[in-house]
């Protein structure tokens, strides 16, 4: 993902250039939709409430996602976004290939849950072959086998005000002034509760490598790949994500992304 | 309806929906081709299949940087062979430095690499003309004017040959209708390239394809984004082609009739009736 992240430096950096009033360009009259505090921005984003609401009316619930076959396999997955986390904690589960590490599940939740990898595993678990679709352009297809989801969500009994499930991972992508931004995104019940939302720990029939999330990451297939955290350790469920981060509900979705990526 | 001063040559030609429409239409467009380019610009390259090519090859057009003897150049790969394109494609200058990306920054909104600003302003005037299409669509059906002007009839064809080359010679027949390539042309964006362009734009979402398979329809999803940036090229084609006969044709005229509705026709010929259909 060096693209998307040189994007975002270039994003941030041009918003600051704009912000002091440098004209960049000469297309640069609709720059000012960039900020995100602009109205004109905030007025057109309402297209992608409609989106979401249009897609949720059409498109069932439990309606799945394209499956291929193992021929459609035809290269490894390609890794995005951080790749290779430089925090302690995550080098240090993995130097013991994850023994100590433990999925949180914590919130609005009657019994908060710590699993160990194999108890996941130990698990009813799916295997699907996916298409990944990159909100760069790219599409790639793999095998992805996991821990649905809503199993997990039955097991800690979701509370009848949670409304949507935060991801929280172990991997640094971003910092700011109050230091590390770990990476962090939230989807709705409906796809959390989605046949094909899966807890992945393994790719094309091996576990999960580093470069993909290991030890776990999500898998939303009706959604692009933002959508899908890496390096997870901890879900939880909670009613409103307005204090999290910039309140958009997501690290991307605080740096200007649409929150629903269903497109 | 009221009579102009000169009711021989002053003929009510294009309705309120069609006037409206047309520069919703001409907003939406403009954002969407600029907007479009950024969104492309994130990932510059185009396949064919389901997806993209990483370890193998499947692509037919990559813009990108690369390092020349004298400096950085920007290429542009199509179907394996290379163009050097610097100063527009995968190199150009903006803010006074070079830089390296796909489309130069004069022809994305924002000018600056920013995808997802791109993808808000994209997806909003999306919805702006797929409900613009949907009620130009009813108000057509309507008032008579897809029969009456845009659906070629057997006279259309049999004028083809001859309207072809009076385009040809730029001799233009000022008629109250559409001859028969402006009916071509109007009939062929209009329920062939606008709704092929909405319908590979769907194909590319996820979500869509779990509900509707269009993405089989178009050969995979990097098939259907290769097919979305086609119908752009032909999309921009028509746009220039259009300004050229509006050049040609009279501007003032043809900016009068889809202003007003009001369009100045040709003196009629003796023994030649007004227009045709």
């Amino acid at each position: 993902m060096q693209k998307f992240q040189l994007n975002r430096r270039k994003f941030l950096t041009s918003a600051a250039l704009g912000a002091s009033g440098l004209a960049l360009s000469g297309c640069d009259a609709f720059d000012s939709i960039s900020n995100p505090d602009s109205s004109v921005r905030k007025f057109l984003e309402g297209a992608n409430d409609l989106t979401y609401r249009v897609q949720r009316l059409l498109i069932g619930r439990d309606a799945l996602a394209q499956e291929f076959s193992e021929s459609d396999i035809r290269q490894p997955q390609r890794p995005n976004g951080v790749t290779a986390p430089d925090d302690a904690t995550y080098k240090g589960l993995l130097s013991n290939d994850f023994a100590d590490w433990r999925l949180e599940v914590t919130g609005l939740v009657e019994k908060p849950l710590s699993l160990s990898r194999e108890q996941l595993m130990n698990m009813p678990a799916r295997t699907q072959i996916t298409r990944h679709d990159c909100v760069e352009g790219w599409s790639c297809i793999a095998k992805w086998t996991g821990t649905p989801l809503s199993l997990v969500l039955d097991q800690a009994v979701v509370k009848p005000q949670a409304r949507y499930v935060m991801f929280h991972c172990l991997d640094t992508i971003d910092r700011d002034l109050s230091g590390d931004v770990k990476y962090y995104g939230t989807i709705d019940l409906i796809d959390a509760r989605h046949p094909q939302t899966i807890l992945a720990y393994g790719l094309n029939g091996k576990p999960l490598p580093v470069e993909n999330g290991a030890p776990l990451r999500v898998r939303v297939e009706r959604q692009l790949g933002y959508k899908m955290p890496k390096y997870v350790h901890r879900i939880e469920l909670i009613d409103s994500f307005a204090a999290i981060g910039r309140g958009k509900g997501g690290y991307w979705e605080d740096n200007g992304y649409d929150w629903y990526a269903g497109i | 309806m009221p009579t102009p001063s000169n009711p021989d040559t002053l003929v009510y030609r294009q309705s309120g929906w069609t006037r409206l429409t047309h520069w919703i239409w001409a907003i939406a467009l403009f954002f969407l081709l600029l907007t479009g380019l950024q969104i492309f610009n994130a990932h510059p390259a185009l396949y064919i299949g389901k997806q993209s090519g990483f370890a193998f090859d499947n692509s037919i057009l990559q813009i990108g940087t690369i390092q020349g003897e004298n400096g950085p150049r920007g290429v542009t790969d199509i179907f394996g062979k290379r163009f050097d394109t610097t100063g527009v494609l995968g190199l150009s200058e903006s803010g006074g430095q070079l830089r390296g990306r796909a489309f130069p920054a004069w022809a994305t909104i924002p000018s600056h690499q920013d995808l997802g600003t791109g993808r808000v302003i994209h997806f909003f005037f999306a919805w702006v003309l797929v409900g613009t299409l949907l009620v130009w669509l009813i108000a057509s059906a309507v008032n008579g004017h897809l029969r009456r002007d845009l659906a070629p009839g057997i006279d259309d064809i049999k004028k083809l040959p001859s309207d072809i080359a009076a385009h040809a010679r730029l001799k233009f027949h000022h008629t109250r209708d559409y001859n028969t390539l402006q009916k071509l042309a109007y009939g062929g964006v209009l329920f062939i390239l606008l709704p092929l362009m909405i319908l590979t734009g769907l194909a590319m979402s996820p979500a869509v394809d779990a509900w509707l398979p269009l993405v089989d329809l178009f050969g995979g999803r990097q098939t259907a984004r290769t097919i979305h940036f086609i119908v752009m090229l032909l999309l921009v084609g028509f746009f220039v082609v259009h300004m050229l006969m509006i050049l040609a044709a009279g501007p003032f005229n043809e900016l009068r009739s889809i202003l007003t509705g009001w369009y100045r026709t040709d003196p009629p010929h003796r023994g030649e009736p007004e227009g045709s259909a």
